[in-house]
């Protein structure tokens, strides 16, 4: 498939945010914050950066795709379900008993997930590993993880970050969604993580920082030259973007709205009630 | 039985690697900077380009271990039992068990074996941990023989195993030719008065009372649990029909192990009385190994003493 233009992927990118607050609202539990914060990232990466064919989700020549931040499985479902990897009528279905969309993402039930996660801090270990073993077999893949900005409060993400800055995985990405808000209030107040950039890159990351909501600027930094280390794009996004009474809202991680809210949602989203 | 030879266990598994490595191109070794430790110091000077050293970051190595499962290898994950159940229990259980991916986290330096060291390194709880994880099978050796077969059979199985070995050298006396299957445990002798279901260094001690105990008239069936989960209920049904006293050993803690794996299918199928020999709900302490097996009650003659007093107890 050829890469989706920017401006197609701009008016996707509204459906995907539909789909989550439709998604969320039917199972009346979810994480509408942060999967509204990372759409450009995922959708970037799935219809303009990564070379994947949704055919064959196995394919082992495959960029491989690990959510770190697992909570925000929504839009990880809806990116796949329009790139071909299922069918967008399932996506209703998310947490539901016997679904194929469970509360965060299981790599044994659904088509294009690469990894199970949603247990926070862990992915970029996981890249790592999956970077090693692709050197190790010769193959040419790219490992692209996004990573919450309060799950790097995880001493393990640290841990990640010194092994793959040991190893020179230059076939490793880290997005990190750096919508400053967590669970109990704003990064700062819970645990300031201070200049996350600084830290990255003397961890031995390159670094750059970008608009997560640019698509432009997203994938101009997912195409900057591999150097001998791996890269970090700190994406600034907006918690609950696209949704006026979501954005930047502490209360809106892990609230499902309310029939009347999803439908405010949907209307400011520009697709109706349905 | 008397053992040829004395050999750690822990040595047994770096050569049983090193030769895997030879057979198996995926196969890959990481460690948690205790490669001199847990041995897979041998794999790395045999295939230096396979073997990871991540430092000192279990989580981080279970991580790296799934990720390297993704991508087709067969990763085998050491460090010592106490970190790799403990420290890193929820990396296993998240990152590898719930994906059921092919990762083997074989530790070293496990029970109270471990000695000087003390009760902040002697792991007594981690086959409890291990055993309640689904899609996880827990394997204990009983010596440096079954030590090999016990890696071989983990690399051929697929799926996450854990595989605990002990720190010290340990008397070599399970035969050569002994089959090894998963989930299957072994019968070293017969006897029709008591039963003793042993796991890991324990095997040999019940071998000794076993020996004794014939010398005082009594016969005492041994059995050799190599696996702990899965348990080999049929086994334990048919000893408990057949023998009906038994007693199970183990160098862990009585809450969660061997004990508490042969007591649930016990009382679900064929109650009867059952003595736990293991450590009591206590951590360990620093001593050499043989003075630590003596004070947690854990030698030949406390099977023996044990063997009596429910003999004595049945025939009330």
């Amino acid at each position: 498939m050829e890469p989706l233009a920017q401006g197609e992927l701009s008016q996707l990118n509204k459906r995907i945010r539909q789909d989550i607050i439709r998604m969320i609202g039917t199972a009346k539990s979810g994480h509408p914050g942060g999967s509204l914060s990372c759409v450009e990232i995922l959708s970037t990466l799935y219809f303009r950066v990564m070379n994947v064919d949704p055919e064959h989700p196995r394919w082992e020549g495959r960029d491989r795709f690990v959510l770190s931040k697992g909570h925000a499985a929504p839009a990880l479902y809806a990116v796949l379900a329009h790139r071909g990897y299922f069918p967008p009528e399932e996506l209703l279905s998310l947490r539901q008993f016997g679904s194929r969309l469970q509360g965060h993402p299981d790599m044994k039930k659904t088509p294009g997930v690469d990894a199970s996660t949603g247990s926070l801090g862990q992915g970029l270990s996981i890249a790592v590993g999956l970077a090693l073993g692709g050197r190790l077999g010769g193959k040419t893949y790219r490992v692209f993880v996004v990573v919450g900005d309060g799950e790097i409060q995880e001493g393990q993400f640290w841990e990640a970050a010194m092994a793959a800055a040991h190893y020179k995985l230059s076939a490793v990405t880290l997005v990190l969604d750096y919508n400053g808000l967590q669970i109990d209030g704003t990064c700062e107040e819970v645990m300031s993580l201070g200049n996350v950039g600084d830290k990255l890159a003397a961890f031995g990351f390159a670094v750059s920082e970008v608009d997560g909501h640019s698509i432009a600027q997203l994938e101009s930094a997912f195409r900057l030259p591999a150097q001998d280390r791996p890269k970090c794009i700190i994406a600034h996004t907006h918690k609950g973007c696209g949704v006026s009474f979501m954005e930047d809202q502490v209360g809106w991680h892990g609230k499902a709205p309310n029939a009347e809210e999803v439908a405010r949602a949907l209307s400011e989203l520009g697709g109706g009630s349905s | 039985m008397n053992a040829k030879e004395i050999r750690a266990p822990r040595l047994a598994y770096g050569e049983t690697l090193v030769k895997l490595g030879a057979e198996l191109d995926n196969l890959v070794v990481l460690d948690a900077d205790l490669a001199h430790a847990t041995m897979t110091t041998l794999f790395r000077g045999q295939f230096p380009e396979r073997f990871f050293n991540v430092g000192i970051a279990e989580q981080n190595m279970m991580g790296i271990a799934s990720g390297l499962a993704l991508a087709g290898f067969m990763p085998f994950a050491s460090t010592f039992a106490v970190f790799g159940a403990g420290r890193a229990f929820e990396q296993v259980r998240n990152t590898i068990c719930y994906p059921r991916l092919n990762v083997k986290i074989a530790v070293t330096h496990a029970g109270i074996t471990v000695g000087e060291d003390g009760g902040s390194h002697q792991s007594v709880e981690d086959i409890s941990l291990m055993r309640s994880i689904p899609n996880m099978t827990v394997m204990v050796p009983a010596d440096a023989v079954e030590t090999e077969k016990a890696v071989r059979a983990a690399a051929a199985f697929d799926g996450p195993v854990y595989l605990r070995i002990p720190r010290p050298p340990a008397p070599v006396f399970i035969e050569a030719g002994t089959k090894f299957e998963i989930g299957k445990a072994d019968i070293l002798r017969d006897g029709r008065d008591v039963c003793l279901c042993a796991t890991g260094l324990m095997v040999f001690q019940a071998v000794q009372a076993a020996e004794q105990l014939h010398a005082a008239g009594i016969e005492a069936t041994v059995v050799n649990f190599h696996t702990i989960k899965p348990i080999d209920e049929r086994l334990i049904i048919e000893l408990a029909q057949r023998v009906g006293k038994m007693i199970t050993v183990e160098e862990h803690s009585i809450i969660g192990g061997l004990g508490s794996a042969v007591a649930e299918v016990l009382s679900e199928h064929r109650p009867v009385y059952l003595k736990r020999i293991g450590i009591q709900d206590r951590f360990g302490q620093s001593g050499a190994p043989d003075q630590l097996l003596e004070a947690y009650g854990l030698t030949a003659a406390n099977i023996v003493g044990a063997a009596k007093t429910l003999l004595a107890r049945q025939a009330e």
